[in-house]
């Protein structure tokens, strides 16, 4: 009889090898506990977290931290229901509200994951005759709802406008609507959208444009509104489609929108209806991470100077590091034999960041990925660099030369 | 310009023999994923470069059902001929 389980022979033997290959399974790294939004304990050991997507450091927000206090004695600890029977609470729609209106927008939709936010909206927004016209490097929750809508599927090449441009220019005539999606800023490798090109060629073709603003939203713009914002084109996004897990240090996702349809989308789709709402804590606690955010644009220019601190100290020291400077730094390495004894000589040495391993990169390379805050002072920073330059020698990715 | 599966599969067959790492045997028959050890992200992005040089667009929901190199020629002449 064949074994349930036989299909994951392929990935026990890949993690097997990994394991061996650096004494550690990096999918199981265990934060044991944070000690301040920079420093957490792993391994017994104080390390610098360079890899927790915490752009601001407002999980560790003392306004969010009282919010959330505040709402637990008050309202309890959760909502036991879904956001269209008993799970909206007033909390719920205050919270939709503020994220509007900080966008600038009609309305908002909170889901309990940015995950399900784009689950929910790509395969909510899109029916069987439409189209959807995803960037090749999206995320997995854009997949997973382009696989979870019955439309037609089409990938551009990666940042690509003139290829965006050429793939709906072959749909000229076909009948359906053209959803277009793209990230801000990518995950994984911190490319920035050209999204003042994307936004002309939806003008063009008549398209609607989402834009996942995920890494972007507290990073980018004037307001921290996300690349939008950031290169004047907000008018021509229909759908902005975010995260609290990122530079709001909370958990939850959400879509704003100026389409007054929004609310109909709140009727069809299934990751909103069909689970449960945030708990009352997580709502407190995002409003009130959501007036830091708005209250300290600091953080903000701290954040780039940071991020061009690392950029410039990975340059300098010989790494093959992004091209373009964003809180999101990826180190691409050639092979597999260096990236994993650096990944775990870095953590050895104090230095957390995310191991990312083909084929979930972009061009088959392995990647040490690094997210800086704008909590990191430069010290740290700079400790950061001189770990990595060790690690890079040690694990033959960087030569003695370039000391 | 009129495509045929045959014409269409010697051109991805082509196009596969351009990578070194493809074996120097395949036919039409060949699985993609199977035979020519791609994976889901390498058989899209092959995809893609088939696309650019036929100007047509495989919806990737089409792809799921595509295994051989046939079955991806046929497909693109379907399209093209629905186009
Ligand atoms: C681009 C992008 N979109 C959406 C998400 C999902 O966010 P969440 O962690 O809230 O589920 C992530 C993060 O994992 C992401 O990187």
């Amino acid at each position: 009889m064949t074994s349930l389980f036989s299909k994951f022979e392929g990935t026990a033997s890949a993690l097997g090898a990994l394991v061996e290959a650096g004494g550690r399974n990096p999918f199981a790294v265990v934060i044991e506990k944070p000690i301040s939004s920079t420093v957490g304990l792993i391994e017994g050991r104080e390390t610098l977290l360079f890899g927790t997507n915490n752009y601001l450091g407002l999980s560790q927000s003392e306004r969010a931290i009282k919010a959330a206090q505040d709402a637990v004695s008050k309202y309890g600890v959760g909502t036991t229901g879904s956001r269209i029977a008993n799970g909206t609470q007033s909390l719920h729609r205050q919270l939709e509200q503020r994220i509007a209106s900080y966008f600038g927008r009609r309305d908002a939709m909170v889901f309990s994951t940015g995950y399900q936010a784009n689950l929910g909206m790509i395969s909510t927004l899109v029916g069987k005759d439409d189209y959807l016209i995803l960037d090749a490097d999206s995320h997995a929750s854009i997949y997973d709802g382009s696989r979870l809508s019955p439309a037609q599927v089409i990938r551009f090449r990666h940042n690509d406008a003139d290829d965006l441009h050429k793939r709906l220019k072959r749909l000229d005539g076909t009948p359906g609507a053209k959803l277009i999606v793209v990230e801000g800023i990518y995950s994984m490798t911190g490319n920035v959208a050209p999204i003042a090109e994307m936004a002309a060629v939806k003008r063009e073709t008549g398209a609607y444009l989402l834009v996942d603003e995920a890494h972007s939203f507290g990073v980018m713009g004037k307001k921290g509104l996300g690349v939008a914002e950031e290169a004047g084109v907000e008018a021509d996004v229909d759908f902005v489609v975010g995260t609290f897990s990122k530079s709001l240090g909370t958990v939850g996702g959400y879509c704003v929108s100026d389409h007054p349809e929004l609310e109909m989308v709140r009727l069809n789709c299934r990751p909103y209806m069909f689970t449960a709402s945030l708990p009352p804590e997580v709502i407190a606690a995002t409003m009130a991470a959501l007036e830091d955010l708005a209250d300290h644009p600091e953080l903000r220019t701290q954040l780039k100077e940071n991020a061009a601190r690392l950029h410039a100290g990975f340059h300098r020291i010989g790494l093959n590091a992004s091209r373009q400077v964003s809180p999101v730094i990826a180190v691409t390495l050639e092979t597999l034999e260096q990236a994993i004894p650096m990944w775990n000589r870095l953590l050895d040495l104090g230095v957390y960041v995310n191991l990312s391993l083909p084929p979930a990169t972009p061009d088959h390379r392995p990647l040490l990925r690094c997210s800086v805050m704008a909590t990191h002072t430069a010290a740290q920073i700079d400790q950061a660099i001189e770990i990595f330059r060790q690690a890079g020698l040690e694990a033959g990715a960087l030569k003695e030369t370039v000391a | 310009m009129s495509e045929t599966v045959e014409s269409v599969s010697a051109l991805i067959i082509q196009k596969l023999l351009a990578n070194p790492k493809v074996p120097r045997d395949i036919d039409g028959n060949c699985k993609i994923m199977e035979d020519l050890a791609f994976d889901s992200l390498a058989v899209m992005n092959f995809v893609m470069e088939v696309e650019d040089t036929l100007d047509v667009s495989v919806p990737l929901d089409k792809l799921a059902d595509i295994r051989t190199i046939n079955d991806l020629a046929k497909c693109i002449v379907d399209l093209k001929n629905k186009g």
